[in-house]
């Protein structure tokens, strides 16, 4: 699931200066071979900066592992007693490793972000209006059911449900990027964003009815 | 002379022999503890007694003389007036936010004082909890210096977790006020875990339940291979052990005030009787009941309290720490049965009632085998030996609160949600409202409520110089970014002209610059000097690192040049060196100006070559290193 040597030998052309030595480095270069200086993050996919192949699925384990691993080197704590631009650059890199991370980790923003690399737009944030008739029916009806329920079962069963048709939406996303079924793919992640939200609405109804005091 | 030549990358601070230690430092509400690690080897430093804690208490007398510890505890019943306690509860507090704790804090405010940062009234003096702060620090910087025998200059400090922005800025104003350079701020929760992670060699999720003086806190943290990732934090700033004497003297004082016949309390009376409230809750931590006797003005009462009634006076505040995890839980998506183990913290936890009732919400035993007052300063020197040395281990934490901005309706749009792994940078864009709009009012702000004015407000700023152009024409980029010490800056770019702007963003509670630098003018052993020490050693570390990467260079790419050239770059090399090792920072600037400008042709020689052999065929990535994640963490 790594990205090979020759992925990156291909892709990247370009040769610029290291900053400190001002030796010929590759842009994608996380520090100089010459001289060990870190590098700053350079513009590149969330998939790449984590070293792994870009797709929908995705091992959490694997991308745990790579996080872990990158940050160890990268993250600021190991550069606290640097010069103030390379700690700045460090700064720069365990941000861009963070932000790759959210954004792979979740499987809304995940399959938010392909389709943005494809060139489609989903907005996960914003309250976009819904053309679906038949995702429209759905969400409505499970709001209503969750407006009228008020026992703790039958808020549990109804989160449940909201739980297993989110984990149904993630498998098809996962088959429509592998079968490059975009519309499909841009479908089904609107589908998640209503779920997900139905889900969270769900979840923590049934967590106002346990919490513990007051 | 020559320098000791390291490996590239590995580059450690000039004059290592002159740097000071750094140590880690609890610095608590009710008491502080320092502990350093070397070699591997963590050990708390003590008093000439044998004791850890020195109270975070600071009496100023009337002659100048500043006191901490226990001496000025024992002020505490005396001269009352005289002492500050528990001054980590103002920490980034306005005057506002105190409002609501008047009465029940142990020292009087400066009424007069008028928005920005809360101040104290005592002997005369008008003090910034930043100032009673540094004091502490000062005596707790002492205490290392005494047992380690050398000098100590650097130090990790422990903040709740829960603390904001404000906050934050001022404990790291307070160390700056005492001579010390932070390395990090780290969250007390995550220390704690630290100490017991490397001990335990744990695997798993953790929570931390952190019930200090004045603040509690709960994480969730999932350890894995030295890994220590935050991963939902939760807890009250203004909630701790603190409250519990509160309860038990509000008690009293209301028995006093029936049994004298008394209708007005004075504040020696509220310091007396606050001073009994924590001997009666140390007392039934350990026996079930008590009698105790407040005598003030030759008036004396006497208090009967046995365990049923201090644990329904304390049931409340016990209560709220476990909604408060609970919390915490929903947050994160995990359950209680998912909890590997629950580590206490906190000299609160001493109380078997905050044990029993962790215990059954958890349905598990907690772990305390490290001592809950010490193991916050144990996991802190780790982490600045961590940061100086270097370590397997590493810390991933999160923002605590969420950040956002005020818009149209007094309402919160949230720009960076709270348990955010920080580092972190999101940009938000805003749009002028009126045709010709030349400037635009930023109000930054924390906190989970949805309105403005229930959240903390932290800072306001005006973004000027906006291009004129119709209304909504105009793109401003706005920047917030949290570093690993969990503050935060702000920068905004307006994208259609690319103009880019400072922004200043001036804490709503926190110290002006001009403040700071008065008080660093005042502080008679760190004034100018040390603002120049400071900057001769960041050019040092600067020019350090030059000198290095221009050796690199010359070992790789030394062909390049002709003798007379090598010969030239050499003697530049020296210059930095002799001006590193006795210069001034001009010396050291200069030199390595020197430098840049010698090695200038060098180095587009080096380019030349690197494209040609790119030209040539011969692989990029044979130029720079790009790591796998995964091989570096085997």
């Amino acid at each position: 699931m790594f990205m090979s040597e020759f992925d990156q030998a291909t892709t990247s052309g370009a040769i610029v200066p290291c900053w400190s030595c001002k030796g010929p480095i590759s842009p994608r270069a996380l520090f100089c071979a010459t001289c060990g200086a870190v590098q700053p993050p350079g513009n590149i996919d969330h998939f790449s900066r984590l070293g792994l192949r870009s797709g929908y699925a995705i091992d959490p384990a694997l991308l745990d592992r790579q996080y872990f691993g990158f940050q160890r080197r990268l993250h600021p704590d190991r550069f606290a007693t640097r010069s103030p631009k390379e700690k700045a650059l460090s700064q720069s890199q365990a941000t861009a490793l963070n932000e790759a991370y959210e954004t792979l980790k979740d499987p809304l923003k995940r399959a938010a972000y392909l389709l943005r690399l494809a060139g489609r737009s989903v907005d996960i944030e914003q309250a976009a209006t819904v053309t679906d008739p038949e995702l429209l029916m759905e969400a409505m009806e499970m709001r209503e059911a969750l407006a009228e329920a008020d026992t703790l079962e039958e808020i549990t069963v109804l989160a449940a449900q909201a739980e297993a048709e989110v984990a149904l939406c993630e498998g098809s996303l996962n088959e429509a990027f592998a079968t490059e079924d975009l519309d499909a793919a841009g479908r089904a992640t609107t589908r998640l964003k209503y779920l997900g939200k139905l889900a969270e609405e769900a979840r923590s109804r049934k967590n106002r009815m346990t919490r513990p005091g007051i | 002379m020559l320098l000791q030549i390291n490996e590239p990358g590995e580059t450690p601070l000039p004059h290592a022999e002159d740097k000071g230690a750094a140590v880690g430092i609890d610095l608590g509400t009710t008491n502080s503890v320092v502990a350093v690690t070397e070699g591997g080897q963590t050990s708390v430093l003590r008093d000439g007694q044998g004791s850890a804690l020195i109270p975070s208490v600071v009496a100023y007398g009337e002659d100048g003389e500043i006191t901490v510890g226990t001496d000025a505890r024992r002020e505490l019943l005396d001269n009352p007036e005289v002492v500050v306690s528990s001054v980590k509860r103002l920490m980034g507090r306005g005057v506002a936010d105190v409002k609501s704790l008047a009465g029940t804090l142990p020292f009087e405010l400066d009424e007069a004082a008028e928005g920005g940062m809360v101040r104290l009234r005592v002997s005369g003096k008008t003090l910034t909890p930043v100032e009673v702060s540094a004091d502490i620090l000062r005596a707790v910087k002492a205490r290392a210096e005494k047992a380690l025998g050398r000098p100590v200059d650097r130090a990790v400090i422990t903040v709740p977790a829960y603390f904001d922005d404000a906050a934050r800025s001022a404990t790291k104003d307070a160390a700056r006020l005492a001579g010390l350079e932070v390395l990090r701020l780290v969250n007390e929760p995550t220390a704690a875990a630290l100490a017991y992670g490397l001990d335990n060699q744990s695997e798993g999720l953790y929570a931390v339940y952190d019930l200090g003086g004045g603040t509690f806190d709960i994480s969730l943290l999932r350890m894995e291979k030295g890994v220590f990732q935050v991963r939902a934090t939760g807890g009250d700033a203004a909630l701790g052990g603190d409250d519990l004497d509160h309860a038990i003297a509000e008690a009293f004082l209301a028995d006093r005030a029936k049994s004298l016949g008394e209708v007005t309390i004075t504040s020696a009376e509220v310091k007396q009787a606050l001073a009994t409230g924590r001997m009666a809750k140390e007392c039934l931590s350990a026996s079930p009941w008590g009698e105790w006797l407040i005598e003030i003005d030759g008036k004396t009462s006497r208090h009967h309290l046995d365990l049923k009634t201090f644990e329904a006076l304390a049931a409340p505040f016990i209560e709220r720490t476990i909604t408060l995890c609970h919390g915490v839980l929903v947050d994160a998506g995990i359950g209680v049965e998912d909890i590997k183990g629950v580590v206490l913290v906190g000299g609160s936890t001493r109380v078997p009632q905050v044990r029993r009732r962790v215990a059954e919400f958890f349905g598990r035993e907690p772990l305390a085998d490290i001592n809950p007052d010490e193991v916050v300063a144990v996991g802190a020197a780790l982490q600045a030996e961590a940061l100086t040395v270097g370590s397997d281990t590493l810390l991933l934490d999160v923002t605590p609160l969420s950040l956002g901005i005020e818009t149209m309706g007094g309402i919160v749009e949230k720009v960076i949600p709270r348990n955010t792994p920080i580092p972190v940078a999101m940009a938000q864009e805003f749009t002028t409202y009126q045709d010709g709009q030349d400037a635009m009012l930023i109000h930054v702000v924390q906190g989970e409520r949805e309105m403005v004015d229930q959240c903390r407000s932290l800072a306001r700023f005006v973004l000027s110089g906006i291009p004129a152009m119709a209304a909504g024409a105009a793109r401003i980029r706005v920047t917030f970014s949290v570093d690993a010490d969990g503050l935060l800056t702000v920068s905004a770019r307006e994208a259609v002209t690319g103009i880019e702007q400072e922004v200043s963003v001036k804490p709503s509670y926190g110290l002006t610059d001009d403040e700071m630098a008065h008080m660093l003018r005042e502080s008679l052993e760190h004034a100018r000097e040390d603002m120049e020490t400071r900057l001769l050693a960041e050019a040092r570390v600067e020019a350090v690192r030059s000198l290095l990467a221009v050796r690199a260079a010359l070992a790789v790419d030394g062909d390049l040049l002709s003798t007379a050239e090598q010969a030239a770059i050499h003697a530049a090399l020296e210059h930095v060196e002799t001006a590193i090792r006795d210069g001034n920072r001009d010396d050291v600037l200069d030199a390595a100006a020197a430098l840049e400008t010698e090695t200038k042709t060098f180095a587009e020689r080096r380019m030349d070559r690197g494209i040609r052999n790119a030209l040539a065929g011969q692989s990029v990535d044979g130029l720079g290193e790009r790591l796998d994640g995964a091989k570096s963490s085997g």
